[in-house]
């Protein structure tokens, strides 16, 4: 279900490597809690975050929710379709419901970060 | 925590529970955007149990009920319902209700679930010398909610009264499945719709039957989040969000509930003083012209001075688009003003449209 390439931060969002890029989004498990997703603010492009500052916000119907760096560098890409269709956070959180891409500026970060497996067991007990 | 008798049955279907009130109530069983639409293209089974029933019966019933509330109750009869208010001296909220006439003698007031404790105290402490009993039978009754254009279809065949002559805020005592119940054409979420109320010990038959007699017509069962959305859009009042003790009767767009000419009431003498002096704020509906979702207490502005806050804020399943209510002084409740709502330190422009933003189709 979570996908091993991916890394994962307690705060429930997950960053993919690609081509020097972080793709980052939220998880499968953070959409269920949220809900229906209805408007997601993103940040502009170009902008900085430094790990854990707050890049945007994913709305649902009952509440509202600041998505967490994971990683530190600069904006490149933002998720437009979001804007039109944010309900992709659901319908697809690990793939067409990305929301940003980042050039990572320290690739070290990453180690900081969940396995898969590890996320998992996280979420686990969470539920417990 | 408290649960309701129907409880068993949110478990089951696995819905996300959340605590409101001091009870452990459904919030969403599948997602509040198809159960919101459901409600407005077929069906939904709320359990709303934890609404507070509070009985008023004796020879000063009438008077009583008279007294505490600015509707007039001397139009009601057995079988009829209205929307009304607890009232301060100031005309202000203590609750808004309904009142049920279930006899010449016997009122029921349905009461908000944060309230009901206070409701009934208020309500004994102003006794006075009426000779009424008033009685909390909160615990003791279960509450649903069947709404959406296909609620008759599905509600008659399990009723041995004709719903379609029960005509809106109208109800009766019947059985569903051999057990009685009241049900009154009262609801909460502009559509038509039944709510359905028994003492019986054990509901969950009545809920399923409804639920099995339903399913064809695609009927759902919808919890507290799709309630909430549903009554906004229908600009129905959420006591604590809306109206509360702080905003008269007058000043929340419901003049049409209070009857200055029925006789005294508490508050009367405050509101008609307000009437004849002028609103200084009145509560209107608005829609975001720009991206955004507005929320309860996000700060509002006009011409950069904060005048009050969001009273109640959401994006609409059924429009697609943000919209809200809140206070505004009286000079800028014209439908077209343009304000602005701050959401995270950023002014967004709202502007005052007409409302109900959503009216169901006759």
């Amino acid at each position: 279900m979570y996908p091993n390439d991916y890394y994962y931060t307690q705060d429930h969002e997950w960053v993919k490597v690609e081509n020097g890029l972080g793709v980052v989004g939220i998880t499968d498990f953070a959409q269920k809690q949220l809900g229906d997703v209805v408007f997601v603010e993103l940040p502009e492009v170009n902008t900085q975050f430094e790990f854990h500052q707050v890049l945007g916000v994913v709305e649902s119907v009952k509440a509202v929710s600041d998505i967490y760096s994971p990683i530190s560098g600069e904006v490149v890409e933002v998720n437009q379709a979001l804007n039109d269709n944010p309900e992709l956070i659901n319908e697809d959180p690990h793939g067409e419901g990305w929301i940003v891409k980042i050039k990572i500026k320290d690739e070290t970060e990453l180690q900081r970060l969940m396995s898969a497996s590890e996320y998992e067991k996280y979420i686990e007990g969470i539920e417990e | 925590m408290k649960k309701t008798r129907i409880f068993s049955i949110h478990q089951k279907l696995k819905a996300k529970i959340i605590e409101f009130a001091g009870w452990e109530m459904p919030v969403e069983y599948s997602s509040i955007v198809d159960e919101h639409l459901a409600v407005r293209t077929k069906a939904g089974l709320f359990d709303v149990s934890h609404m507070g029933e509070i009985m008023v019966t004796g020879e000063d019933a009438l008077n009583f009920v008279q007294y505490l509330t600015p509707n007039n109750v001397a139009k009601l009869f057995p079988g009829k319902a209205h929307y009304s208010a607890l009232t301060t001296p100031q005309g202000t909220f203590i609750d808004d209700l309904l009142v049920y006439c279930l006899a010449e003698n016997q009122y029921l007031l349905v009461v908000n679930a944060a309230n009901t404790e206070k409701d009934y105290q208020w309500i004994v402490s102003h006794q006075g010398s009426y000779k009424v009993q008033v009685e909390n039978q909160s615990d003791q009754v279960t509450q649903l909610a069947l709404q959406g254009p296909r609620a008759q279809e599905i509600l008659q065949p399990l009723v041995p009264v004709d719903l379609g002559e029960m005509k809106s805020f109208r109800f009766t005592w019947t059985e569903i499945e051999g057990e009685k119940v009241l049900v009154s054409r009262t609801g909460y979420t502009g559509e038509d719709g039944f709510e359905i109320y028994t003492y019986s010990a054990n509901p969950v038959p009545i809920w399923e039957t409804i639920m099995v007699q339903g399913k064809e017509l695609g009927l759902v069962p919808v919890g507290l989040g799709a309630r909430d959305t549903l009554r906004l859009e229908a600009c129905l009042m959420l006591y604590g969000n809306d109206i509360d003790e702080t905003t008269t009767v007058l000043e929340a767009g419901l003049s049409w509930i209070v009857k200055f000419k029925k006789g005294d009431f508490l508050g009367r003498e405050a509101l008609l003083r307000q009437k004849e002096e002028g609103l200084k704020r009145k509560i209107v509906g608005f829609e975001l012209l720009e991206r955004g979702i507005p929320r309860p207490h996000y700060p509002v502005y006009i011409s950069n001075e904060e005048v009050g806050q969001v009273t109640s804020g959401t994006f609409s399943p059924f429009f697609k688009k943000s919209i809200g209510l809140t206070y505004l002084p009286l000079d800028y409740t014209e439908e077209g003003t343009i304000f602005e709502i701050g959401i995270r330190g950023k002014r967004v422009k709202a502007q005052v449209v007409p409302t109900p933003f959503y009216k169901r189709e006759k």
